[in-house]
């Protein structure tokens, strides 16, 4: 599937605001070893580069229909991405310090476009019977 | 670019805000209007062939233009590069105009604009803040004068 990514790559770069910012440690899907990476929160994306100052992103994850968990592992500050889904991946991820871990779960449980509409909705409501 | 693609593509399954039949027109040379099915989940637009499951693409909406083009027509571009248009001619200038609407709104930024200008209006009108109760008030992403864009 075609993605916009020239698009992407620029709005993820571009200095509009990311909600989120900071370095994370991303565990290998296939070697379990942890790299780590600079990861943008905008919006519903996360965006990660290989260092702070990369022009373009190596991957994103788009955080539509996923639950984010602390993971139980060994791994010190360690929280997973979790999708539904038969063969959908989990993205393991960890902080560098436990104050780290716990602004990153809260901000990515949150970032999706679901959550915000919700978010939206109910205050519309409440504007309307204000 | 790596990305999700499995979760993109369980994305486009998932009911959509709008979805037709429009032709459609990417930015590549050579390129003809062909008949697409254009879905609208969330901040992406998903487009297929008329009789397959999987999209051939999707467009993510953030900073991006939609223009009305002559009638019946409009276009999505991005920021970046203005000139490179994805094309749109819908059965009905009605049809167009909702759509236009739609895209526009579509956008995670026009969310987060809408609802600082809600809480803000709220906050105004009944003295509380109504994100208190979702813990959420002190989040850098809906201050209000924060953001510039």
């Amino acid at each position: 599937m075609k993605l916009n990514e020239r698009s992407l790559a620029f709005y993820a770069t571009c200095d509009s605001p990311a909600d989120s910012a900071g370095f994370l440690y991303k565990r290998g899907e296939r070697h379990g070893a942890y790299q780590r990476r600079w990861f943008v929160l905008k919006g519903n994306m996360l965006f990660y580069f290989e260092e702070r100052e990369s022009r373009e992103p190596v991957g994103v994850i788009v955080l539509e229909g996923c639950t984010v968990e602390l993971c139980d592992s060994r791994d010190d500050f360690a929280f997973a991405i979790r999708f539904g889904g038969a063969r959908s991946r989990t993205y393991v991820l960890a902080a560098e310090s436990h104050a780290a871990m716990e602004a990153w779960v809260k901000a990515l449980s949150r970032a999706s476009f679901d959550y915000m509409r919700l978010v939206v909705r109910e205050l519309e409501r409440q504007l309307a019977q204000a | 670019m790596r990305y999700n693609e499995r979760e993109l593509l369980c994305l486009a399954r998932q009911p959509a805000e709008k979805a037709a039949e429009i032709l459609m027109r990417v930015p590549k040379k050579g390129s003809v209007l062909k008949k697409r099915l254009v879905k609208l989940v969330v901040n992406f637009l998903f487009y297929f062939r008329t009789d397959e499951a999987e999209p051939i693409g999707a467009l993510l909406l953030e900073h991006c233009r939609i223009t009305k083009e002559e009638e019946n027509v409009f276009s999505i571009s991005f920021i970046e590069e203005p000139e490179r248009k994805y094309c749109f001619e819908c059965d009905s200038e009605e049809q167009c105009q909702e759509w236009i609407e739609a895209l526009k709104r579509a956008s995670y930024e026009f969310m987060r604009r809408s609802l600082i200008f809600y809480r803000n209006e709220i906050q105004k009108m009944t003295g509380k803040d109504p994100l208190e109760q979702y813990g959420i008030s002190e989040e850098a992403r809906f201050q209000l004068g924060t953001r510039k864009q």
